[in-house]
């Protein structure tokens, strides 16, 4: 079992990244990942990171990148709403990396 | 698009006993992705899935009733129940989740995703389909 290192505590992932058990997320857990990935996080990540947990949180999936698009567009004005603007802020794909950041399974949909 | 197949997807099954309602909702999710036009079904036992207040901690699964309201974030917004199986289990659409979709195109108005119909209407509605799938 992988595991990465935050603050001292070790958090177990499985063979892509993800984190294990999602109730264990802590917000650094982000910030280690992101380094992992050689990126820095802003608070547009940030915004996208945290409606990924509400969403999770409401309806427990990970949301297709289509739906996350859409979302976004409609929480957060449509300039945001674009794959352009997600994809220049997780270039390994929105839906993907952010799920991880997050402490979610990789999204319902995703192959 | 001219080429999208419509889907049915007939869901039978009460929620937790077995593992077909869960499938069902994973393979509708995933195919939601794709240009299709997308209807769901729920009849005899699949009625229970869309049951409010559903708590799974005692038999230790989980509890994947909410998900069934993140169906209209995915255009999947045609949802028929079958008059006949509520009422045979003493059921009425105030026992049921109310599923809405947003319509993007008149500023997000929601709108109701559910229609009851009797399995007569239903079997009309079958026969529209290009693909059906049962669970």
């Amino acid at each position: 079992m992988a595991s990465i290192e935050v603050d001292g505590k070790s958090f177990e992932v499985d063979e892509e990244g993800y984190l294990e058990d999602l109730t264990t997320w802590v917000p650094e857990i982000a910030g280690v990942m992101a380094k992992l990935d050689d990126a820095e996080l802003t608070d547009a990540h940030w915004e996208v990171i945290n409606f990924l947990r509400e969403y999770y949180e409401e309806y427990q999936i990970a949301p297709a990148v289509r739906v996350l698009t859409k979302a976004i567009g409609k929480k957060l004005g449509k300039d945001k709403g674009n794959s352009k603007y997600l994809y220049e802020l997780f270039p390994y794909g929105p839906g993907k990396q952010a799920c991880k950041y997050a402490g979610l399974p990789k999204p319902t949909g995703c192959v | 698009m001219s080429d999208a197949k419509k889907f049915m997807y007939i869901n039978r099954k009460a929620p937790y006993g077995t593992i077909y309602a869960w499938e069902s909702l994973e393979v509708v999710l995933i195919g939601a992705a794709f240009d299709q036009e997308v209807s769901l079904a729920f009849v005899d036992d699949g009625v229970y899935q869309l049951m409010k207040g559903q708590d799974t901690t005692e038999v230790g699964i989980k509890n994947f009733s909410p998900t069934y309201a993140a169906l209209g974030d995915y255009d999947v917004n045609k949802i028929y129940i079958e008059k006949e199986s509520l009422e045979a289990r003493g059921l009425t659409l105030d026992d049921l989740q109310h599923l809405v979709w947003e319509d993007e195109d008149e500023d997000w108005a929601e709108k109701d995703s559910i229609r009851v119909v009797t399995s007569a209407e239903l079997a009309e509605i079958f026969e529209q389909q290009d693909i059906t799938l049962s669970f």
